[in-house]
């Protein structure tokens, strides 16, 4: 290195920001450097893999500690208190005793950081000392290092179960077919196998791979948190590039699963990891309430100021009445005395640190501790627990609960929200035919059983079971169904039985084939292997795209997963034998209705005579499937699928792969060159996939482009949302069709609006043969997008746009996906609690109004609004026409007006929420009782969310469990998770996750409501305490003339904040329950306390502070009386203010608290002990301990006076009387609907629950203080109740289900 | 075991985490309420008229003898240039002044409240440690040391305005002067007296006193309080521990004397009084006024009427607002009262 080593080390440390910082990355192998100097390595600027997520250094622990606290404004109040205390002429205390406080806050703050950053240290080091696999050069192999020796550049070898160390490039797999299965759990919380493949055209094919024959070099972007995207080319040395996307990278903190070893690059290293950047702490919001509060600490300040200037006024103006020097004023050291006004001026910084605990410092701490509580609780709560994922609700933002109690809108997402996300195939339409698939539908109903476990009987007929799927049976009644009890537990059993496997519930795994459409395709097949005219039949494409048209990955149910981190699920442990018995019991008489059922683990199905009649199916479609011989593999081979288990990344494509599936084309594998489909007759067909254009939300389709084996043909095959494939059918199918081809579209849109208004998800299938030259064209611009960097995602979304042409129609599908449990019960309390319910779905109008209908967002008297047009003019005029009719109902006296919903799709309302119409479309939609937003984007959700939050400044509420309502619920005020189907991504987004909709009810009703109550009257009773108790220094300023002089020792006054005062209020605020949650949820209306400002008004605020005021006026004067000409001194006279204000203050938390439980006693009972106790203990220690104030002996000789007694009983009970009469007399004369229902939590259970429904039968006249004088018990029997009851949504549901078997069969016909 | 894996992160369905302890719900209900207010306004009423009948029951007399009136007998010796005055209060008692007498002097507008007043004192030097006497404490300035730098002993302002009026009661027998025996034992806390203030352990007391001055307001250093009694010098004589005790409020009385002994055990007889007043605390300067006040004490200290006519009048309201409920409620029923 030599004399310009530190130069040169300065200069390559710039250089090093600088390269970290480029857009664009090189990077090369480090093993031709290995051995070489720190400087001669070409990665060098780049982190290692060691990781340090600690704030703080145990050397700098203390300063780094402070100056991080000291950025809190609270602290940096307290300090400069303390500082002013030290200044001689203005100081109260002692300066020493005036550091406390401060000392004591910071001490406690610095030993949570350092406990915390303590775990942080242990939890790195455990991750950096993990094992892990490098390869040496020197050694010729992969040697065991740690994960903190991982360099960029290095070549990593990861085995089987293994977590990924670092981001790597993925270069070899032990698979043939150069792909890696990770599970992305620890990122994302995703539990299915994602598949990412070997960068192409650098793996030799050799089995084992050379890292040094590694030569190229790599190009990356810079890093950043996107978990989906990433973009790199490697550059090899004949300068060919490769371009490699998030397929071929493996991220850090990933398990490779199914794979027994790969090989990678490492790419970013450590922080620079996408998991690493994706690791952000929990969330800060500031709540509606704290907001609120920090208003009412500025009217604290500014009411200090007053009192600290009516002190240094006071003070002036008692030195301006002196005649002359009296004994009493003390001169300085010269005997020389300042100027009143000067003094004056000095007394109101006095002041200012005697009157300092006004504003309520503590305040933060206990709220802060208080949500702790809450939060604790919340989490705790069994009723918020599911127990089918196994996950209790989870609080992601810690100071937000009491946001819960007041909001005031709600803005849901339907798919996986308000619906199962359990996508079930319902029926298809191919080639303009409508199969109903009425036997699949009778088996849903089965399923679709609510909880209880009631039998319910549907049709007495009686079907003979074995007759059922022999195809001559063909006028089968469709609308047959057999009786059967059902039950969700039996779904739930199944369920948790194969949890890991996602979206494979039997409900969806299992789709009863429909006997036409079998027919059809048995004919198909004969006919086609007789005549040998190749598989183009269009009923065979359909399946074939059904099956192949997807991203779907097959794993082996032999391989089972193993998962470090949590204990192994249940059904890996647990007897099958057991479950299954459990299982068979469960079923029951139904199961031979739904033969076609059975679980999905082969090791059920060991003994069952439910398999037996399994295979009795199977059979029967084997043999009638009359597979012309070829390379028939029969129904053994059928008994082996089963162990297939599907990866889905969306439970649609589960679904339509499983229905294929039921109809005999079995996917059997996917690699990233192929798939393996076996059709009916057994022959697989091993597809070569050129190509897949994968999903995105703007083309709203994909396509999978393949080689069919027998023809050779390039076949394209395209699945998507309607309207995105309509517009691009082009040429006819085939040439026999032509005539047809229209017929065919037509049709499909008639079923495809039908599945729609049933409330059924559609998809379209098409189909399209490119020729040989067309695909090279292509593909040349094809690899271009690919190698791009910059503007990659537009280059590829352009490139398949170029494909997705003339495209023919083979049929549609209709999914359903069913509500969830209780959503339409949930969603009515939510409406009588006074929240607005809005749906924001990306669905077509169609499905949404129907879920809309079946969830009763929307009534059957309701007036619907639908909201479409075409152009800006249009909308203008439908927006005035209908706010003009509105407005008109609106303002109808009779208040028979209907409620108005409005239906709005995602053009509209992107042209509704255009600056010009963004006021009339809020003001509709404000007087529009629920709203309905179909074809939305996930931009378009948020920003209806922020339109109706900015401009009605009302409280949101968002609910969401998929990626597209990522923004929606970052925009709202609260945002809520639902951990269900589709991953992690909202719920990493969310404040609160929950598992269904159903739980929704109770966290706002009862501890949004709970929490908010609770925390309100916290603050309140807080800014009362410390206005109280500081008021009683105040008032004494005018007896000792305004000169500061603190009555009670100053010790005790710290003491008096710290630990005498201080339980009670926080322990209030985790603990006190006004009403009791069977009640809130009864009664939704309740809810309606917490909206707008609820209880923490303006008004309450000022109150409290009067009240604070007359009670501080009492607590001074009585005892200023009885003591008054006396010879009582300074301290003896403060002991009793002391202990009656402590009385007063805990007696006016004991009128507030409405739940006594034993926790409140021991607390409120035990502050009052400590008083005495620390006090008394004081008194007789402290002789000369905190000179010049000497409480000696004060309190004991006081404790054996009578009169102390008598003054405390009188001044407590004058203190608090009109607090407690105004609480009697309001309790009385206009009792609030809280504390009705407090009334009725006091009444027997059965009893409450009658006067609970008499009381909503009142709703109607929307007048709640007629329960005063409601008739007597007696009536309740007579008033039905107005809200349902779950039998009757059942009968709503079944309605709906009976209005489709109708709608089928005119279909039909 | 299957159970427990299955439902590994279920909560606990404990009463306390459910939020479902046992609870007692207060209502305000007029079957509560009324009653409660009956009880607790009955019995107010009763302590207040023990209080007041108490408190009737104590004889007080107080005499002002600032001397700012003309016709006041301390007229003359409120002027501040008249040194070593003595003048003469004359009083009747037309009946027995039941004893034991306790005799106190009182001051108004006196601000022994004063922070800084009060902060101008020493406890350790008052507690004996010789070290404090020769460096007083810093509080103390600027009655910390003298001109010529000599610590002060005691220090502060507290000690240095230590009141210095004397008194002495005579009973006008026949026209002769009789003197009423004064008792200034035990008149200061116990407490003070034997643990919070000591005289350094060192005899004769004077010489602990070596190197330091007296106060300057002081006419006699602090070892010669007393001539009379020894043992009352120094830090523990009575008077210099009642004068310490700061005042809580501007208007007080602190205790002189107790009249306890020989023919005055039982209070002093009726007839004529004479107080010698040995004046020489200056309260001029602040509008103040002295006075001297003979009480009786009874379990409840010296006399207060407020506490008693306190308890009566909130013992009322209690009792009216009873009513008023009781109409209230007959008007309007609590709903569960149906």
């Amino acid at each position: 290195m030599g004399w310009n080593s530190p130069l040169a080390r300065l200069r390559d440390a710039l250089r090093g920001q600088r390269v970290r910082e480029r857009d664009i990355r090189k990077l090369v192998s480090n093993l031709p450097y290995e051995g070489l100097e720190k400087m001669k390595q070409p990665n060098r600027h780049f982190p290692g893999n060691a990781i340090k997520t600690t704030k703080y250094t145990l050397l700098f622990f203390i300063p780094m500690n402070l100056f991080e606290q000291f950025h809190r404004l609270a602290n940096i109040y307290f300090l400069g208190l303390a500082i002013l205390n030290f200044v001689p002429v203005v100081n109260a205390f002692q300066p020493e005793v005036a550091l406390i406080p401060i000392c004591v806050i910071l001490a406690l703050t610095a030993l949570k950081d350092g406990w915390e950053d303590f775990r942080r240290y242990q939890s790195d080091r455990k991750l950096n000392n993990t094992p892990c696999f490098i390869y040496c050069r020197k050694e010729q192999q992969f040697v065991e290092r740690r994960w903190k020796d991982v360099r960029v550049g290095d070549f990593v070898k990861v085995i089987c179960n293994e977590i990924i160390p670092a981001d790597l490039l993925l270069l070899h797999t032990s698979d043939p077919n150069g792909v890696c299965h990770i599970e992305t759990a620890n990122l994302d919380g995703e539990t299915n196998l994602k598949q990412r493949r070997v960068v192409p055209g650098l793996s030799t094919s050799t089995s084992e791979f050379e890292p040094e024959s590694f030569n190229g070099v790599v190009v990356c972007e810079r890093p950043n948190n996107n978990l989906n995207h990433f973009k790199c080319y490697v550059e090899k040395p004949d300068n060919v590039k490769v371009g490699i996307g998030i397929e071929s990278l493996l991220l850090r903190g990933c398990t490779v699963r199914n794979t027994d070893h790969t090989v990678g690059f490492v790419v970013y290293a450590g922080h620079e990891t996408k998991s690493m950047l994706n690791n952000n702490g929990p969330r800060y919001k500031r709540s509606k309430l704290e907001r609120k509060l920090n208003t009412d600490v500025i009217f604290c300040i500014i009411l200090l100021f007053a009192m600290c200037l009516v002190g240094a006024l006071g003070h002036f103006s008692w030195l301006q009445e002196l005649p002359s020097v009296p004994p009493y004023l003390v001169p300085d050291s010269h005997g020389h005395l300042d100027s009143p006004a000067l003094s004056g001026f000095y007394m109101f910084f006095t002041m200012i640190i005697l009157l300092q605990v006004l504003i309520p410092i503590s305040l933060y701490v206990s709220i802060e501790l208080v949500k702790i509580g809450q939060v604790f609780f919340i989490t705790n709560d069994i009723d918020l627990y599911d127990e089918e994922s196994d996950t209790p609700m989870q609080c992601r933002a810690l100071n937000i609960t009491e946001d819960l109690g007041q909001i005031q809108y709600i803005f849901s997402d339907k798919t996986g929200t308000l619906t199962e996300n359990k996508m079930v195939f319902r029926r298809c339409t191919v080639m303009g035919t409508e199969y109903p698939h009425c036997e699949n539908a009778v088996r849903l109903a089965v399923l679709d059983e609510p909880d209880s476990e009631e039998e319910v009987i549907f049709n007495q007929r009686p079907w003979p079971p074995q007759s059922r799927w022999t195809p001559d049976t063909e006028d089968a009644d469709p609308a047959g169904t057999p009786h059967y009890h059902g039950s969700r537990h039996r779904g739930k059993v199944a369920e948790s039985a194969q949890r890991d496997v996602a979206f494979s519930s039997p409900l969806e795994t299992e789709v009863v084939p429909d006997r036409k459409l079998l027919q059809q395709i048995r004919r198909t097949e004969s006919s086609s292997s007789s005549s040998s005219s190749g598989k183009t039949d269009p009923y065979l494409d359909f399946f074939l795209a059904l099956a192949i048209c997807n991203t779907v990955v097959v794993s082996t149910a032999t391989v089972r997963r193993q998962r470090e981190s949590g204990c192994p699920r249940s059904s890996q442990t647990s007897n099958p034998f057991e479950t299954f018995s459990h299982l068979v019991r469960k079923v029951g008489s139904f199961r031979q209705t739904i033969s076609s059922w059975r679980p999905m683990s082969n090791r059920s199905r060991t003994s069952s005579n439910c398999s037996v009649l399994e295979e009795d199916h199977f059979n029967s479609l084997a043999k009638t499937g009359n597979c012309g011989g070829r390379k028939s593999t029969g129904p053994q081979t059928q008994d082996t699928s089963p162990s297939l288990r599907y990866e889905a990344e969306s439970p649609d494509e589960a679904a339509l792969v499983h229905a294929a599936k039921a109809y005999g084309f079995t996917l059997l594998a996917r690699t990233p060159g192929s798939v393996t489909v076996r059709l009916p007759c057994g022959e697989e067909l091993v597809f070569e996939v050129l190509d897949t254009l994968a999903f995105d939300s703007h083309r709203k389709r994909m396509s999978v482009l393949v080689r069919h084996p027998v023809t050779s043909e390039l076949v394209l095959y395209t699945k998507g949302a309607d309207y995105a494939i309509m517009e691009l059918l082009g040429t006819p199918y085939a040439e026999q069709l032509k005539g047809k081809q229209k017929r065919i579209a037509a049709d499909t849109q008639r079923h495809l609006d039908c599945y729609a208004k049933e409330g059924l998800r559609t998809l379209c299938f098409t189909k399209k043969v490119l020729s040989e030259r067309a695909y090279k064209d292509w593909s040349v611009s094809r690899q271009g997008a690919l190698a791009a960097i910059d503007n990659r995602e537009k280059l590829i979304m352009d490139t398949a746009g170029l494909l997705e042409t003339n495209l023919t129609l083979l049929g549609a599908t209709g999914i359903e996906d069913r509500l969830q449990e209780s959503v339409p019960d949930t969603i009515v309390a939510l409406r009588e609690a006074g929240i607005q319910v809005w749906v924001l779905t990306g669905d077509k109008p169609e499905t949404a109004v129907n879920i809309g209908y079946a969830c009763r967002l929307l009534d059957e008297g309701d007036l619907v609004i639908n909201m479409s047009s075409k152009n800006k003019l249009m909308c203008v005029s439908i927006l005035d026409c209908t706010l003009e009719e509105v407005r008109r109902y609106g303002n109808d006296p009779t208040g028979l007006a209907p409620t108005i919903s409005l239906v709005i799709d995602g053009r509209t309302l992107a042209m509704a929420l255009e600056s010009d119409l963004v006021d009339r479309f809020v003001d509709l939609a404000r007087r529009c009782r629920s709203v309905l937003c179909c074809r939305v984007t996930p931009l378009q959700k948020s920003a209806v969310v922020k339109v109706i939050r900015e401009k009605l400044k009302v409280m949101t509420l968002a609910v969401g469990d998929g990626a597209n309502d990522v923004n929606m619920i970052q925009a709202a005020d609260v945002g809520i998770g639902i951990s269900g189907q589709e991953g992690m991504q909202a719920v990493m987004a969310s404040d609160f996750a929950i598992s269904r909709f159903k739980h929704l009810k109770k966290l706002l009703l009862v501890h949004g409501h709970w929490c908010y109550t609770r925390l309100a009257n916290m603050i309140i009773y807080f800014f009362y305490k410390n206005v109280a108790y500081v008021n009683l220094l105040f008032w004494y300023q005018f007896f000792c003339g305004f000169s500061g002089t603190a009555m009670i020792d100053y010790w005790l006054m710290i003491f008096f904040n710290l630990f005498f005062t201080s339980a009670p209020p926080i322990m209030f605020g985790i603990m006190d329950k006004d009403v009791s949650a069977e009640t809130l949820l009864g009664l939704p209306e309740l809810y309606r306390t917490g909206q707008g400002t609820g209880e923490y008004k303006f008004s309450t605020f000022w109150t409290a502070m009067l009240d604070a005021f007359y009670q501080s006026l009492v607590c001074f004067f009585i005892p200023y009386w009885v003591y008054e000409d006396s010879d009582i001194d300074v301290f003896t006279f403060g002991t009793p203010l002391n202990t009656v204000s402590l009385f007063t203050i805990l007696l006016h938390l004991s009128i507030e608290i409405k739940t006594w439980t034993v926790v409140h006693w021991v607390i409120m009972l035990g502050s009052v002990a400590v008083y005495f106790i620390v006090t008394l203990a004081y008194s007789a220690i402290c002789v000369t301990c905190n000179p010049p104030s000497n409480p000696y002996w004060i309190l004991q000789s006081q404790m054996a006076d009578p009169m102390f007694y008598l003054t405390c009983i009188i001044t407590t009970v004058l203190a608090l009387l009109p607090r407690y009469m105004f609480h009697v007399l309001r309790n009385t004369l206009a009792p609030s609907p809280l504390v009705r229902a407090r009334h009725l939590d006091r009444l027997d259970p059965s009893v409450r629950e009658q006067w609970i429904k008499e009381w909503k039968s009142f709703r109607g006249a929307g007048d709640l203080s007629k329960l005063t004088r409601s008739p007597t018990l007696e009536t309740t029997e007579d008033t039905s109740p107005a809200s349902p009851s779950p039998s009757d949504i059942t009968t709503a549901e079944i309605t709906l289900n009976v209005i489709t078997e109708s709608y089928q069969s005119t279909v039909q016909l | 075991m299957k159970e427990q894996q299955e439902t590994a992160n279920r909560p606990d369905n404990t009463a306390f985490t459910q939020q479902r302890l046992p609870a007692w719900q207060p209502m305000l209900s007029a079957g509560i309420v009324i009653p409660g207010f009956v009880i607790i306004g009955l019995a107010f009423i009763g302590i207040g008229i023990a209080l007041f009948v108490t408190s009737q029951n104590i004889q007080v007399l107080e005499r002002d003898y600032t001397g700012v009136e003309n016709n006041s007998p301390c007229f003359k010796c409120s002027d501040p240039s008249t040194k070593n005055c003595v003048c003469k209060l004359d009083f009747s008692l037309d009946k027995l002044f039941e004893g034991p007498v306790f005799f106190y002097y009182g001051l108004s507008n006196y601000f022994q409240n004063y922070r800084k007043y009060g902060v101008s004192r020493d406890d350790r030097q008052l507690s004996g440690r010789l070290d404090n006497f020769q460096s007083p404490d810093e509080g103390c300035v600027p009655y910390q040391y003298d001109a010529n730098n000599k610590p002060i002993v005691p220090c502060g302002s507290v000690a240095n305005s230590l009141f210095n009026d004397t008194f002495k009661l005579y009973q006008i027998v026949n026209g002769a002067r009789k003197l009423v025996p004064f008792d200034g034992k035990g008149i200061a806390w116990w407490t003070d007296h034997n643990v919070k203030y000591r005289n350094p352990s060192i005899t004769p007391l004077k010489n602990a006193f070596n190197g330091t001055v007296k106060p300057t307001f002081w006419s006699k250093p602090a070892y010669e309080l007393d001539p009379s009694d020894p043992a009352n010098n120094g830090f523990v004589n009575q008077d210099f521990l009642v004068w310490m005790r700061r005042a809580a409020l501007p208007d007080f009385r602190k205790l002189y004397r107790r009249i306890t002994e020989g023919d005055y055990k039982n209070g002093l007889p009726a007839g004529n009084y004479s107080l010698e007043i040995a004046y020489n605390y200056p309260v001029l300067d602040f509008d103040g006024r002295k006075k001297v006040v003979f009480s009786n004490v009874s379990w409840m200290g010296g006399k207060n009427q407020f506490l008693g006519i306190a308890y009566l009048v909130i013992g009322s309201l209690c009792v009216v607002m009873s009513i008023v409920m009781l109409i209230v409620y007959a008007k309007f029923k609590f709903p569960d009262e149906e």
